[in-house]
């Protein structure tokens, strides 16, 4: 990192410093967690909030590769478990669970994990700020998607018109959104949408307000660190992206309840214009999901290699590029729906240009790697697992960018697979490597590093065993989205769900080591990492005072 | 697309380029032994093979170009990975270098995924206008896509809409065709006839996916798609839903049955419908009709319990029984040369269709 802090210690003990004895003063239990304003604590929420939500979602996705195992009908029919319980029934409630795990994955497992929880918790410490520019506010945005959550789990037991539920896929395309779903739970979706994404423009604000405003003296923005960098463009995409969602799921409540008809064909409305307004939203929001991890894995693989970033300006900027072309790019989402021709090669072709800046940022990453001395600690191997199953991710997007290939897969588990490697193994990989990374900063104890290894190559191997399969079930046409399928896609199918298994395993070490690092308490120390972690909070003890840098620290920038 | 004979004559040069490159997996190796026309069972890596011809410019896209770069990729960037955690970890290099910058290392890694996608994109951009481009059509077939099922109708011949819906379970296996692909009544069109197909739909979004053709198109209510297929083999090709559209979305497949063109008229006929030339400008200017607007109750065609189970279990061409010479053959069956419509594909908006559900109850 180009920053480094000032001569100024930051001990944090109380004895060394009374001013901070003050500062340190931390409100009842009801105070501290519910009217919370203190950005570290609204950022442990959020990752709780995001664990909580991960599990569900985890759990569901587990439904899936139950009743994908084989073909036929096994789980989502009558009297199956889900049947006696009274959930998620029939092939209607297939698709309400294919909705709610990625409605769940996207809104309350990643994007509160890697803005509201790592993006609260560090973008303070990292720009040397005291806390949040608006503390209130910041505990509205966690409490408007703590209860968007809560409508949404509420949507399963709820009529949906076809059954209790709301099955539409988390793109809830109209005619199906309105028609095709007449009861309240499709309604219940639209304001937990509405909910979520207020919160996130909330945030949003918060971020872009505190990163501009209350950098620490001598912090330029060209000296800031990635992570907050990333966050920053971060913001910026939802402030702009969201409205569109917003305005987008208006439409389709006044086309459900009020008579209007914006989606409506039988009067004169338009299906495909949801589309381009979902899309316009849907494109940036799978950058929102990435690219804090990309700032991320930047301090990881410079901490552990013991090198600074390597090309810090390139790296930032690309993050700049990928922002900026992220919201020209859209409609390659729907090349098979009749958009004129013209344009679907306009499409292909921003949508090439992306993998340009996504390679700066790869190789850029392995040229931080090299000539340094690595550690292949937990946080590093989970950096390094991000950078390789991104790129696989990646060159298929490059595959799908190409209109004429697209109409092979689209719609497929080539998609599928595509999507998850970057988002389950990408964002997901991000998520758990900065969780270890600054896991004794935030909680101030040690984890288990063997607990940690072991869980990075059991989720390692089971995540590629889902997913890698549904690579061969997308090209040989296998459509997403199935509750059954045809006999002859049985094989790769039965590898994806074995693979589940496996990774429920790898999770399963994740909470054992948890566990363990609560029962043990090994008190952590200000900075495990040695040189290489170079940025502010390691400069602070772990955890961090209640309140820090009353006095801002001074960056002063280091030969760059 | 010439060289794409690559693709289907010789797979094991295909394969022979994959080794060199140093990859076998990922890309269809097992190419020979696949079915046509529908997924083949078992641990299948590539693509379904191509029906058309456009479908095999997509292979020589996918199987040539697109695969061998991308799995080339990934491994250099492994390559890279193992390269640096050997060489550079901890204990083969204690002292970390502090280099940030190397402007000529940069400028290339920026340059060369240029050059790596303008190279993917000549293929892109003339495969994408491959498709585009419909040559003057034989044969129009409006498809309508219904919860749960496919319409299927036919212009040209005057066949009012064919329902097609997914055969039950104990059909399926006595006839000993695929459950969840074998339809009770398929579209059928002649061998090797340029067959425009409009594509609609009249409740919600479907997505009319057929892999042995390198495409699905959306059926959405109150527009139209259009695009084409040639399918010079005789077999049965099947295909799916692939536009989510409720509770049975994966029990509408998709079943097109490629015939010769004499078993072709013969089908005509039984379904009542008409062979004879008409008359260019009426044959292109046929407005396809909204979906449920057409007059009364959608028909069903009858067809011989033979013609729909019998010979068609079986995707390989040579395995289709030659055709009854009828003099019906040597009445061209697809005999509308002027059928080709000079608009390009993709979206033809429709007026708004009074068959279309209204979305809110007060309308």
């Amino acid at each position: 990192m180009a920053t480094t802090p000032a001569a100024r210690e930051y001990s944090g003990t109380h004895d060394t410093h009374p001013e901070h004895a003050d500062s340190d003063h931390k409100p009842g239990f009801f105070a501290r967690w519910f009217f919370s304003t203190n950005h570290k604590d609204i950022g442990t929420l959020y990752l709780i909030l995001a664990i909580v939500a991960g599990t569900v979602g985890g759990i569901l996705s587990g439904l899936i590769r139950w009743e994908l195992y084989e073909p036929g009908l096994q789980v989502f029919t009558e009297g199956s478990l889900l049947d006696r319980l009274g959930v998620f029934e029939g092939k209607h409630g297939y698709n309400v669970v294919v909705t709610a795990h990625a409605l769940i994955m996207i809104f309350f497992t990643v994007m509160p994990a890697m803005i509201g929880g790592f993006g609260n918790w560090f973008v303070p410490l990292m720009i040397g700020a005291p806390d949040m520019a608006f503390p209130r506010m910041n505990n509205v945005s966690f409490w408007l998607t703590a209860a968007a959550f809560v409508l949404l789990m509420i949507t399963p037991f709820v009529d949906g018109g076809q059954g209790l539920g709301a099955g539409t896929g988390w793109t809830i395309y109209p005619p199906l959104s309105t028609s095709g779903h007449a009861g309240p739970a499709m309604d219940l979706v639209i304001f937990s949408l509405h909910l979520a994404g207020a919160a996130s423009i909330l945030g949003a604000i918060n971020f872009i307000t505190t990163i501009f405003n209350m950098r620490a003296p001598g912090m330029t923005l060209h000296r800031m660190p990635l992570f907050a960098w990333s966050v920053l463009i971060t913001s910026f995409l939802l402030l702009l992206s969201l409205p569109v969602l917003a305005g987008a799921i208006t439409m389709l409540l006044t086309d459900r309840n009020f008579g209007t008809a914006f989606f409506n064909p039988g009067a004169g409305g338009d299906p495909v214009m949801f589309q381009h307004l979902f899309w316009f939203f849907g494109h940036p929001e799978v950058y929102i999901m990435i690219l804090p991890g990309f700032g991320m894995v930047s301090h990881i693989v410079a901490t552990f290699s013991k090198k600074p970033v390597f090309g810090y300006l390139a790296m930032a900027y690309a993050m700049v590029a990928i922002g900026f072309i992220g919201f020209v790019v859209w409609a390659h989402h729907m090349y098979t729906d009749g958009t004129p021709i013209n344009m679907r090669a306009y499409f292909v072709a921003a949508t090439m240009i992306i993998a340009v800046p996504t390679g700066v940022k790869i190789f850029s990453w392995i040229a931080t790697m090299w000539g340094g001395s690595i550690e292949f600690k937990v946080p590093m191997l989970w950096a390094m697992g991000f950078i390789f199953l991104f790129t696989i991710g990646g060159v298929t997007g490059v595959v799908l960018a190409n209109a004429g290939m697209d109409y092979t897969f689209h719609d497929t588990y080539y998609v599928v697979a595509h999507f998850h490697y970057v988002l389950s193994l990408g964002a997901i990989y991000s998520i758990f490597a900065g969780f270890y990374y600054w896991f004794e900063k935030m909680f101030g104890v040690k984890y288990n590093e063997i607990l940690g290894l072991i869980h990075f190559w059991i989720f390692f191997i089971g995540v590629n065993v889902i997913f890698f399969p549904q690579h061969f079930l997308g090209m040989q046409g296998m459509p997403r989205r199935y509750v059954d399928y045809p006999d002859a896609f049985a094989f790769w199918n039965q590898v994806s769900s074995i693979g589940y298994f496996i990774m429920v395993a790898g999770l399963a070490f994740f909470f054992i080591m948890l566990a363990e690092a609560a029962i043990r308490r090994r008190k952590g120390v200000p900075n495990p990492w040695g040189i290489g972690a170079t940025t502010l909070e390691w400069t602070l003890p772990s955890p961090p005072p209640f309140h820090q840098f009353n006095d801002p620290p001074v960056v002063r920038a280091e030969g760059h | 697309m010439r060289n794409s004979r690559l693709t289907r004559n010789a797979p094991g040069g295909l394969l022979g380029v994959l080794v060199a490159g140093g990859v076998t997996a990922f890309a269809g190796a097992a190419f020979a032994q696949d079915l046509l026309g529908q997924p083949t069972p078992g641990p299948t890596m590539g693509l379904q093979p191509p029906g058309t011809e456009v479908a095999e410019a997509a292979h020589f896209f996918h199987n040539a170009i697109l695969t061998p770069a991308i799995v080339l990729i990934t491994l250099f960037v492994l390559g890279l990975m193992i390269y640096v955690a050997v060489r550079f970890n901890s204990k083969a290099n204690p002292t970390p270098a502090r280099f940030t910058h190397n402007t000529p290392v940069e400028v290339m890694w920026t340059i060369a995924p240029v050059l790596i996608l303008l190279f993917i994109a000549i293929f892109s951009y003339k495969l994408l206008f491959q498709f585009n481009d419909i040559p003057r059509a034989d044969l129009t077939v409006k498809v309508t896509g219904y919860q749960w099922y496919w319409g299927y109708e036919y212009p040209d011949q005057e066949i009012a809409e064919i329902t097609s819906t997914m055969l039950p379970e104990d059909q399926a296996r006595a006839a000993g065709r695929p459950f969840k692909l074998a339809v009770d009544n398929p579209m059928v069109v002649p061998q090797g006839a340029v067959v425009k197909v409009l594509i609609t739909g009249a409740d919600v979004i479907h997505s009319w996916g057929m892999p042995a053709f390198g495409y699905t198109f959306d059926a959405i209510p109150g527009r139209i798609n259009e695009t084409w297929f040639k399918a010079d083999r005789v077999g049965t090709y099947y295909g799916n839903c692939r536009e989510l559209c409720g509770a049975d979305h994966a029990f509408m497949p998709v079943e097109v049955r490629v015939v010769p063109r004499a078993e072709f008229a013969a089908w005509v006929v039984r379904n009542g419908g008409v062979l004879g030339q008409r008359p260019a400008s009426a044959a292109s200017a046929a407005p396809p009709t909204v979906p449920g607007a057409a007059a009364g109750p959608q028909t069903t065609a009858p067809q011989p319990a033979a013609a729909a189970a019998g010979q068609i279990g079986t995707p390989a061409a040579s395995t289709v029984p030659a055709a009854p010479v009828t003099p019906a053959a040597a009445n061209p069956a697809a005999p509308n040369p002027a059928g080709g419509d000079p608009r390009p594909a993709g979206s033809v908006p429709t007026s708004p269709t009074p068959a279309a559900p209204a979305a809110a109850p007060a309308q």
